[in-house]
């Protein structure tokens, strides 16, 4: 069983410069095919300020930010090969954009269990502020540990 | 450059509208390559298939992310990048290798939270045998 007392550790603030070379890459991974997500020109044509960052790209900043210890495979020492992603939810506060910097946060929200413990759940919380502190995005994802 | 519907049709939405859905390509290990490069994660369960079997499954599957950025182009490409305000997914059933992913949506209801006006919309994943992969909602701004 996970350890319920680390409930409440967080990763540390974490920086990472936006570039429009990974949302490009992004994109292609996902057949994105409008530029106004890479292209600086089509963007301003399409009356952006910059690229603006696809839907889930701040679950990506998240990786591309890795915390020096993660909180499920590190902290609470979940093996990789047995954890499912079960839920994600974003909450978008402000547009974040090619070029900004920004400060991610991550907690241990909530650790729980189902099935008699067959199942246990990691619930972890991201905010995801740019370079003027303003809070763009809330991003909480559900890992499943299957035991 | 952008699909994104009219301010006319957002104003003319009502519940049970189709939102402008699309099936994928199927998911290939080049797929799922490029999307560990572009989104920084590398998990070996959906690029390596001897960790895969090591881990009880007979191969490599999607990340579920994928199939939620494939809802997010759907959302986007509907409304444009701006109008989000929330998205949600629950991941209900594993998207194997070579796959093709068919995502739909349907406007729920139109609320109207503090003078602004929102469509909360229900998204869609599944596979060609109409198992659903992920479901979940967004709201989108209207006006």
């Amino acid at each position: 069983m996970l350890d319920r007392s680390l409930i409440g550790a967080t990763s540390g603030k974490r920086f990472l410069d936006i570039e429009r070379s990974q949302l490009k890459l992004f994109c292609q991974a996902i057949g994105e095919a409008d530029p106004v997500f890479w292209d600086q020109a089509a963007a301003r044509a399409a009356g952006h300020p910059d690229c603006p960052v696809p839907p889930t790209f701040g679950a990506s900043l998240n990786y591309l930010a890795p915390a020096a210890e993660d909180l499920v495979t590190g902290t609470l020492g979940a093996p990789l090969g047995r954890l499912l992603h079960g839920e994600q939810s974003f909450a978008y506060h402000h547009p974040l954009y090619a070029g900004d910097r920004v400060c991610l946060l991550s907690r241990i929200a909530d650790i729980y269990d189902k099935k008699g413990g067959a199942l246990e759940f990691v619930v972890i919380e991201t905010t995801i502020h740019n370079q003027r502190d303003l809070l763009c995005i809330a991003s909480r994802a559900v890992a499943v540990l299957r035991h | 450059l952008s699909a994104a519907i009219s301010a006319r049709d957002l104003a003319a939405l009502q519940p049970g509208d189709r939102l402008p859905g699309f099936t994928t390509p199927p998911i290939t290990g080049l797929t799922l390559a490029l999307f560990a490069g572009g989104t920084g994660d590398h998990n070996p369960i959906h690029v390596d298939p001897a960790f895969a079997r090591a881990n009880g499954f007979a191969d490599v599957f999607a990340h579920g992310m994928l199939s939620m950025a494939y809802l997010g182009r759907l959302l986007t490409g509907w409304v444009g990048p701006r109008r989000l305000r929330s998205f949600q997914v629950r991941f209900a059933a594993i998207t194997p290798i070579g796959a093709e992913v068919t995502c739909s949506g349907e406007v729920l209801a139109l609320i109207d939270d503090g003078g602004e006006r929102r469509a909360r919309v229900a998204l869609t994943a599944a596979l060609p045998d109409g198992t659903v992969t992920l479901s979940g909602d967004a709201v989108v701004v209207l006006g």
